[in-house]
C-alpha cells in the first residue's frame, strides 16, 4: 500500500468553502419562504434547469479536480518519508490513462499515427520517411489500422446502450420520487414528468442528463484506446487538459465573485443610503477606476506579483503551489477591479430604496443606521447581488481566457481554456494546422459560458419583482 | 353607436385562461356618457383596453362583439383596427405623467395623430394643433407646441392628451380615470372641459371612474361592475335615488360624510373573489347583506324593475329600508384638553444647487412658517394640494426631514436640535402611518417582525415573550387574526396591510398618529374599515392623529379641526365645522365647490381657479394665491396677509376679512 500525503492548496480550501457556504446559503433560503418561492421558480424554469445540470456536470468535475495529494515514493525502510514532487488530483487519477498515455508531439483526434513524418528506423529497410505508429492511440488494432471507424462506432453503440440504460435507472427513480411527492393518484410519476406537469422542471434535468450521459459515456470509453480530442505538441491529450481547465474556469469565476462581492455591497450600499461625501468619496473612486483601462491595471499588478512570486522561491514546496497561488492573485487583482458596475447598480437601487416608506418608518422609530441597512435594505438588494453573481461568473470564465491570450493571466504551467486558445495560436499557423484542441478547448468554454448565461437568465426572471 | 354584447375578456396565467371580464352588455348613444364604476381589479380597465383591442400580452378576447356603427371591431384585422383606433375611438388614460412621450415635442405628438389619421401636414397641420389646444383651454398654444413634456404642469398635460385624443376627431372618448390622479381643483377643469367638448361635438364617452362624486358629475347612464360582471345598470337619476344592487347600495353607505359624523361607516365584509376561485351563483353573494341561498346556487338574471334600470340580483325587497343593519353609534366626547404638541413657525427649505460647485442658489420653500397645535384625543385634518408641502410638515414633526427653523414641541421638550440620544426617546410619543400600503411593509421581514420593530428599537418591551404578547393584542386591535404574525407583507391585501402599518405605530403606544393619506390608496368600502378603525382606536386609547389628507369627504367625517395648506403656508384654520360650513378664505372656498359630490343635488357652481399651484422655488410677491384667486385686490400683490381672528377658534390670512 503506498502511503499519500494530503495537499491543501489555498484554491483547494476556497472551494470547499465555497460549497460549504452554498449549503449554509441554501438552508437560510429554505427557512425564508419569499426566497424559496424566487427559488422554486426557477425550478420550474426548463431552460434554467437544463442549463443548471450542465453546470452541475461542469462543478462535479471541477470538485475532483479540488482533491489533492501526493504520493509517497519508494525509500528504505526507516528513512524518513519522502512525497513526490508531483500533486495529483482525484480527477488526475480517475483520467490516469489520459494524464499518463503521452504521445510524442501532434496527432489528430481519433489517429493511429503521429501529425507529422519522421525517419524511422526499419529493420531491414534501411531510414523510412513516414508517419510513425501512436505509442497508445489505437494500439489495440494493432495492423489493421484501416478498422478505426469500425471499432469505434461499435464501442460507441456499446457504451450509448449503457448510457441508456443509466439513464433509465435515474429516470425511473425520478418519477418514484414524483409518485412519492404528489397526493394525486391519477397519473403516474412518469406521465406527469413527461407532460411537465411537476413543478420542478424535471423533464428538462432528464432530458439534458439523457444528452450527458449520451455524449459523455461514449467519450470517456473511447478515450481508454483512442485520443478522442487528439494531442498537443508535447503529446498529452486535449481532453485531458480540458477536464484540467474546468476547475481553472470555475476558480476564476467563483473565486473572483467572492473578492468582489463584499466590496461592491458594502461601498454600493454606504454611499446610497449615507449619501453626501461618503457617496462623494466611493463614487470618486470608482470612477477613476473605471476609467483606467482595465487590462492595463491587471497587467501591472500581474506582472508585480509575478516579480513577488520569483523573488521568493523558498515559500512553495511544488510547482503547484506556486501555480495556485499566482491563480489566487489573479482572481483577488480581477475582484479588486470589477467591482465597480455592481457597486454602481446598488448605490442607485439603495438611493430608491432609502426614500420608500419602510425605511422613513424605522427611521421614526429610531432605528440606527446600521440596523436599517442590514434589515431592510440588504435584504431588499439580494436579487440584484443574486443576478450579478450569475452573470459576472460566465464573464469572468471569457475574462481569464482573454488574460491568458494576452500572456498575463494564469501560470505557464497550469492549464487553462486561455493558455489553450493561446496555445492555439501558433497551431493555426502551421501547415498543415492543428485545429483540434482550438475548437475542443472553444467548445467546452462555450458550453459552460452558455449555459451559466441561460441559468443566469432564469434567475433574474425569477427574481423580477414584476413577475412575482 | 357602441355595442357591447356578451363580451368576455381573459388573462392567460400558465396554462389556464381566468376570466377578467365575464359577458359584460352596454350601450353607448351619441352624445352620451356611459360610466363604468367598480372598485380596482373588478375588470373596468381590461374592458375598455378590450374594446381598443389593446390587450396587453397575456390579455386573450374570449368571445363576445363589440360594434361600432354596426361594424364589428372583434372581426377586424389589425391593419384595419388601426385605422380605427385614433380616428374613430380614442382614449385618456389615468396618469398623464406616462401617457406622453417625454423625448418628444407636444407638437409632434399631437401632429403624428393629424397625419395617420386626417392627413395633415405642414403648415394646415400647425394650425389644426393650434386650434386644438385653444379648445382644451391650454394658454398661449403657440409657444405650447415646441415644448417637452417636462415643461408643462400634470392639468396641461392631461389637457394635452385630450387634445391628441380629439386630434382624430373620434366619436368614441374612453378615458379611463382621466383625473384620478389630479387635484380636486383641476379635476373640477378637466371634467368641465370634458363635458364641454363632449355636448360640442357629440361624442360618446365610455368613462372609467371609482368615484361616485364624479359619476354623478358626469354620467348620464351608470354601470356598476363587481368582479368581471355588471351587476347594475341605470340612468344617473335611478342610480343616485334608487340604487338597487346590494353592492351599490353597500358603497353609497360606505361614502364618509358629515352627516355620518359620530356613526361608524357601513363595511363591505370580505374581499372581492380572485379570478381563480369565482363563485357558481352570485359573485357578490360571500359579502351581501341581503344573500339567500338561492344566491349560492344560480347565478341571477338580468331584471328590469323600472324601464332602463336593471339589475341582477335575486333579492327584490325594496331599496333598503336606509340601512338595513344600523350602524352602531359612536358617541361623540367633546372634551377640551390642553395641547400636546405645539408647533409654531415651522419652516423646511430645500437648498436649490446648480453648477459645477454645486452652490446654493435658492430654497424651495416647501414649508414656510406653519403653526399648528394638537391636543389629545382629538383629530386635526391638513388639507390641501399635492405639492402644498402637507406631507413635509408631517415628516418634519418626526424630524425625519430637519425643519430650518421654527419650533416643535412635544410637552415641555424641544425637539428641533434635539440630542439624537434624546430625540429617541421622544419618538414614541409620534408616530406615522404612510399612504401606500404597498410600499410601507418590509417584504421581507414577517408581520410579527414588522410590528415589533419599534418595541425593539425603542427599547418599550425588552422580553421576547412579552414582545410577542404584545404584538398578538395589537393585532387584534386592529382587527386582524393573531396567525397573521408569522406571515409576509405580501399575503395580505391593501386594507390588511395598512391595518398592520396602523398596528406597527401604534406598538410603542405614542399620542400622536401622523396619518399621511392613508386611505387614499384604498378602494372604498375598504376605505371605510380604515376609518372605522382610526375612530374606535382613538375612542380606546386617546390617540391624537394629525390627518394629511386632499380628502374632503374624509376630513368632514373625521377631523374636529381643520387647517388649509396652500404653497407652504396655512391660510384657514378652525373648527371642522366652521371651516368646511363657512369657509372664509377663497381658496378654501374654491377647494370646497371643487370636490365632486355623489349626490343628485349636487351644487353645480364650481369656483373656477385659473391656472396652477405656483412653484414653491418662487412664490408669487404679496399673497401666495392672489395670481389664482377671483377676488384679488392690489393689496394682495403687495403684502402677505397677517393672520385675522375671525371667531374664537378660526382664524384665516386673507386681506379680504377685516
Amino acid at each position: 500500500m503506498m502511503g499519500f500525503q494530503i495537499v491543501v492548496l489555498w484554491s483547494d480550501a476556497l472551494i470547499w468553502l465555497l460549497v460549504a457556504a452554498g449549503v449554509g446559503v441554501g438552508l437560510l433560503i429554505a427557512r425564508n419562504p419569499p426566497l424559496l418561492a424566487a427559488w422554486r421558480r426557477v425550478g420550474a424554469n426548463r431552460v434554467g434547469m437544463a442549463s443548471a445540470t450542465v453546470l452541475l456536470a461542469f462543478i462535479l468535475i471541477g470538485l475532483l479536480d479540488s482533491l489533492h495529494y501526493r504520493v509517497q515514493l519508494d525509500g528504505k525502510p526507516g528513512q524518513k518519508a519522502t512525497y513526490a514532487i508531483e500533486v495529483l488530483s482525484l480527477l488526475d487519477v480517475l483520467a490516469s490513462p489520459l494524464r499518463t498515455r503521452n504521445e510524442k508531439t501532434y496527432s489528430a483526434p481519433f489517429a493511429t499515427r503521429l501529425y507529422a513524418k519522421e525517419s524511422i528506423d526499419l529493420p531491414g529497410q534501411g531510414t523510412v520517411r513516414d508517419y510513425p505508429r501512436l505509442k497508445y492511440g489505437g494500439q489495440h488494432l494493432g495492423e489493421r489500422e484501416d478498422e478505426v471507424a469500425a471499432d469505434a462506432g461499435l464501442t460507441a453503440g456499446r457504451a450509448v446502450l449503457l448510457a441508456l440504460l443509466g439513464w433509465l435507472a435515474v429516470a425511473g427513480l425520478a418519477s418514484a420520487a414524483v409518485r412519492q411527492g404528489s397526493a394525486a393518484v391519477n397519473a403516474s410519476g412518469w406521465q406527469k414528468i413527461w407532460r411537465g406537469e411537476t413543478a420542478f422542471a424535471w423533464n428538462a434535468v432528464l432530458l439534458t442528463l439523457l444528452l450527458i450521459l449520451l455524449f459523455a459515456v461514449p467519450l470517456f470509453w473511447l478515450a481508454g484506446q483512442y485520443h478522442v480530442f487528439g494531442t498537443d505538441k508535447v503529446g498529452q491529450d486535449v481532453l485531458y487538459q480540458i477536464l484540467k481547465s474546468v476547475r481553472t474556469g470555475l476558480i476564476i469565476g467563483l473565486v473572483t465573485t467572492l473578492v468582489m462581492l463584499p466590496m461592491a455591497v458594502l461601498l454600493g450600499i454606504v454611499a446610497g443610503y449615507f449619501r453626501g461625501w461618503v457617496d462623494d468619496v466611493i463614487q470618486y473612486i470608482y470612477t477613476v477606476l473605471n476609467s483606467i483601462p482595465g487590462v492595463l491595471l491587471i497587467a501591472a499588478a500581474v506582472l508585480m506579483m509575478q516579480v513577488v512570486i520569483d523573488t521568493h522561491p523558498q515559500w512553495f514546496s511544488t510547482a503547484a503551489e506556486r501555480a495556485d497561488l499566482r491563480l489566487l492573485a489573479l482572481c483577488f487583482i480581477l475582484g479588486i477591479t470589477s467591482w465597480t458596475g455592481l457597486c454602481r447598480l446598488l448605490r442607485g437601487e439603495t438611493l430608491k430604496l432609502r426614500e420608500l416608506e419602510y425605511i422613513q418608518a424605522a427611521q421614526a422609530f429610531g432605528v440606527s443606521n446600521g440596523r436599517i441597512i442590514i434589515r431592510h435594505i440588504l435584504p431588499n438588494l439580494m436579487h440584484i447581488v443574486i443576478i450579478a453573481l450569475v452573470m459576472d461568473f460566465s464573464g469572468l470564465v471569457l475574462a481569464e481566457a482573454v488574460l491568458s491570450y494576452v500572456g498575463i493571466g494564469v501560470d505557464p504551467t497550469m492549464t487553462s481554456f486561455g493558455t489553450m486558445i493561446n496555445n492555439a495560436r501558433m497551431e493555426l499557423g502551421r501547415e498543415p494546422a492543428v485545429w483540434w484542441s482550438l475548437v475542443a478547448a472553444f467548445s467546452a468554454m462555450f458550453v459552460l459560458v452558455l449555459a451559466a448565461n441561460l441559468f443566469a437568465d432564469a434567475v433574474r426572471d425569477a427574481f423580477d419583482p414584476r413577475a412575482a | 353607436m357602441l355595442k357591447v354584447d356578451q363580451l368576455r375578456l381573459g388573462f392567460t396565467a400558465g396554462k389556464q385562461t381566468l376570466a377578467a371580464v365575464d359577458g359584460i352588455s352596454f350601450a353607448i348613444a351619441k352624445g352620451e356618457t356611459f360610466a363604468l364604476l367598480g372598485e380596482s381589479g373588478c375588470g373596468k380597465s381590461a374592458t375598455a383596453q378590450g374594446i381598443m383591442r389593446l390587450l396587453p400580452a397575456a390579455g386573450r378576447i374570449l368571445g363576445g362583439s363589440i360594434q361600432l356603427d354596426g361594424e364589428e371591431l372583434l372581426a377586424l384585422p389589425e391593419a384595419d383596427m388601426r385605422a380605427w383606433r385614433g380616428s374613430r375611438m380614442a382614449m385618456i388614460f389615468q396618469e398623464p405623467a406616462t401617457s406622453l412621450n417625454p423625448v418628444l415635442t407636444v407638437g409632434r405628438q399631437i401632429g403624428e395623430v393629424l397625419e395617420r389619421h386626417r392627413n395633415l401636414r405642414g403648415a394646415g397641420a400647425t394650425e389644426r394643433m393650434l386650434e386644438l389646444l385653444r379648445q382644451v383651454g391650454i394658454a398661449d398654444p403657440e409657444r405650447r407646441l415646441g415644448e417637452y413634456p417636462f415643461q408643462l404642469s400634470g392639468g396641461m398635460k392631461q389637457r394635452v392628451m385630450i387634445a391628441i385624443a380629439l386630434a382624430g376627431e373620434p366619436e368614441l372618448l374612453i378615458a379611463d380615470e382621466p383625473t384620478t390622479a389630479l387635484d380636486v381643483t383641476v379635476q373640477a377643469q378637466i371634467l368641465d372641459l370634458l363635458a364641454g367638448l363632449q355636448a360640442e361635438r357629440g361624442m360618446g364617452m365610455l368613462l372609467i371612474t371609482h368615484d361616485l362624486g364624479v359619476v354623478a358629475r358626469m354620467a348620464h347612464r351608470i354601470g356598476v361592475m363587481y368582479a368581471g360582471e355588471l351587476v347594475e345598470v341605470a340612468s344617473r337619476e335611478d342610480f343616485f335615488s334608487r340604487p338597487q344592487h346590494p353592492y351599490t347600495q353597500a358603497l353609497f353607505a360606505a361614502l364618509p360624510e358629515v352627516s355620518r359624523r359620530g356613526m361608524a361607516l357601513t363595511t363591505i365584509p370580505g374581499q372581492v373573489p380572485a379570478l381563480s376561485a369565482m363563485p357558481a351563483g352570485c359573485r357578490f353573494a360571500e359579502r351581501c347583506p341581503h344573500v339567500m341561498a338561492v344566491c349560492r346556487e344560480i347565478s341571477p338574471p338580468w331584471r328590469e324593475p323600472q324601464a332602463g334600470h336593471a339589475v341582477r340580483c335575486h333579492w327584490q325587497a325594496e331599496a333598503a329600508e336606509e340601512n338595513p343593519l344600523p350602524p352602531p353609534a359612536v358617541s361623540e366626547a367633546e372634551v377640551e384638553r390642553p395641547s400636546f404638541l405645539a408647533v409654531s413657525d415651522l419652516k423646511v427649505h430645500f437648498p436649490i444647487r446648480r453648477g459645477l460647485l454645486q452652490r446654493t442658489v435658492g430654497h424651495v420653500r416647501a414649508v414656510d412658517g406653519v403653526s399648528l397645535a394638537i391636543s389629545a384625543g382629538r383629530t386635526l385634518a391638513l388639507v390641501g394640494e399635492s405639492g402644498c408641502g402637507k406631507t413635509t410638515v408631517g415628516k418634519a414633526l418626526l424630524q425625519l426631514i430637519k425643519p430650518s427653523a421654527g419650533s416643535v414641541r412635544l410637552g415641555p421638550n424641544e425637539l428641533v436640535g434635539m440630542a439624537p440620544k434624546r430625540l429617541r426617546a421622544a419618538r414614541r410619543h409620534m408616530q406615522m402611518v404612510f399612504q401606500d400600503p404597498f410600499a410601507s411593509l418590509n417584504p421581507r421581514l414577517r408581520v410579527g417582525d414588522i410590528i415589533a420593530e419599534g418595541m425593539a428599537a425603542l427599547s418599550t418591551e425588552n422580553d421576547a415573550e412579552a414582545r410577542l404578547a404584545a404584538v398578538a393584542a395589537l393585532l387584534q386591535q386592529v382587527g386582524l387574526p393573531e396567525e397573521v404574525a408569522g406571515r409576509y407583507p405580501h399575503e395580505f391585501s391593501g386594507g390588511q396591510r395598512q391595518r398592520i402599518a396602523i398596528a406597527r405605530a401604534l406598538a410603542v403606544q405614542p399620542e400622536l398618529l401622523i396619518c399621511d393619506e392613508p386611505t387614499s390608496a384604498l378602494d372604498v368600502s375598504v376605505q371605510a374599515q380604515i376609518l372605522n378603525l382610526l375612530k374606535k382606536l382613538q375612542q380606546e386609547l386617546g390617540v391624537a392623529y394629525l390627518f394629511i389628507t386632499h380628502n374632503f369627504a374624509v376630513v368632514e367625517y373625521l377631523a374636529h379641526d381643520v387647517a388649509v395648506m396652500y404653497l407652504g403656508r396655512i391660510v384657514e384654520q378652525g373648527r371642522a365645522e366652521d371651516v368646511l360650513r363657512a369657509p372664509q378664505h377663497p381658496y378654501t372656498q374654491a377647494l370646497l365647490s371643487a370636490v365632486p359630490v355623489p349626490r343628485l343635488d349636487a351644487p353645480t357652481a364650481v369656483i373656477r381657479l385659473g391656472g396652477e399651484t405656483p412653484s414653491p422655488a418662487k412664490p408669487p410677491a404679496g399673497c401666495h394665491f392672489h395670481p389664482r384667486c377671483p377676488h384679488a385686490m392690489p393689496v394682495c400683490r403687495e403684502a402677505y396677509p397677517e393672520t385675522r381672528r375671525f371667531s374664537a377658534t378660526h382664524t384665516v390670512n386673507c386681506h379680504l376679512l377685516p
